[in-house]
């Protein structure tokens, strides 16, 4: 991320301490990760040290370190969609897609994490791709999203 | 001044004392593990609670932190209170069987063994480390990082920190010894946070073992 990208998110929350959460998701948004760098420029220009923002950043499961795919598919293990057949939802996205939870595909186009509850139970059980939420999952439907995800990620080649 | 009452017997404390400290002052025994009267308390370890009734409600508190207050019927050794220490005993013997200040603590609340899967860790997450760092040396080089089962200590990013000044006051204030104050007299690692650069003798404590150790 460029300087400026950057500065202006920080300028958004003001420089503020209390802004520091939402700089880390502004900066995932793009990144897709939170890199080192820019972790600790904001500890650097918010004026806090780098270790209380790297504790943040491990605290939360949403806040990833690590480069992670153009796509990002969510598996709800949470226990509503546990009971509903969370873990074979998981398990067919593995295997379709061929990488282990946590993991992203070497091309860097996909990455499968589980989560612990997305907050709509009721629609178990779920999965969230990129921010948008698939309900009633069912082994068809994780066909489609994987043909999806390698649709654009074919686009993403010839591109 | 405020009138408490504690185990029976009425005293006095100044407002704006933690009870831990009056306590300790009249001759109560309580331990602590993530307590240091050098830095601001953290409730974290729980060992020092106590019974404490305000108006209608009693319930147990943490008492490092809970502040003074007119009124205050505080109990220090009800069953209770034994018996949540005694729990809090056995889950940190079962995280840290082999730190002879857990072990000594067991021991004297009478838990001898943990019913609970052990580990076998050094560190207990009482903090006191990253408070000296902050609060103390006024650098805050480490903190805690990820959470529950994973939790550790660490610089940013778990590698040996950029700001750390080798002060090892983390390691003087650790209670159970994980972080090794051999470390520091090894060059060129000072402590396992630091990052290896060499050390500057210290003009104030005139500390020796850095000098002789680093050759200024
Ligand atoms: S000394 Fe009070 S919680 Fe540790």
């Amino acid at each position: 991320m460029n300087l400026e990208m950057l500065d202006e998110i920080m300028r958004t929350y003001g420089y503020e301490e209390s802004g520091v959460v939402a700089m880390l998701q502004d900066i995932q948004r793009k990144e897709r990760y939170v890199p080192e760098a820019e972790l600790r420029l904001v500890a650097e220009r918010v004026g806090i040290p780098a270790s209380r923002v790297y504790g943040l950043a491990t605290f939360y499961r949403s806040f990833s370190l690590k480069p992670r795919g153009e796509h990002i598919i969510n598996v709800c293990l949470g226990t509503a969609c546990h009971v509903r057949g969370g873990a074979r939802v998981m398990d067919k996205f593995t295997r379709d897609i061929g990488i282990q939870p946590g993991e992203t595909t070497p091309d860097g186009k996909v990455t499968i994490e589980p989560v612990r509850c997305v907050g709509c139970c009721g629609l178990a059980p779920v999965v969230v791709v990129d921010e948008e939420v698939h309900g009633k999952m069912n082994q068809k439907k994780v066909s489609r999203i994987v043909e999806e995800c390698r649709g654009v990620h074919r686009e993403g080649v010839q591109a | 001044m405020a009138k408490l009452i504690v185990d029976g017997k009425e005293i006095e404390a100044r407002d704006g004392r933690t009870l831990l400290p009056v306590l300790r002052g009249i001759g109560v025994r309580i331990p602590t593990l993530c307590f240091h009267e050098a830095v601001s308390p953290y409730g974290a370890c729980r060992l020092c609670l106590v019974e404490v009734t305000a108006g209608k409600r009693t319930l147990l508190a943490a008492s490092c932190m809970y502040p003074v207050a007119e009124g205050l019927v505080v109990k220090t050794a009800s069953e209770r209170v034994i018996r949540a220490r005694r729990m809090v005993a056995e889950l940190l013997l079962a995280r840290c069987p082999g730190v002879p200040r857990v072990r000594e603590i067991a021991g004297e609340l009478g838990v001898q063994a943990s019913r609970f899967p052990q580990r076998d860790e050094r560190c207990v997450l009482c903090g006191l480390c990253v408070r000296g760092c902050a609060e103390i040396a006024g650098v805050h080089a480490i903190d805690f990082a990820s959470r529950g089962v994973y939790m550790d200590l660490a610089p940013p990013f778990h590698r040996a920190s950029e700001t750390c000044v080798g002060c090892t006051t983390c390691v003087t204030l650790c209670p159970t010894g994980c972080l090794d104050p051999l470390d520091f007299r090894m060059p060129p690692s000072r402590h396992r946070f630091s990052e290896t650069r060499p050390a500057a003798g210290c003009t104030l404590c005139a500390s020796e073992s850095f000098r002789s150790d680093h050759g200024h």
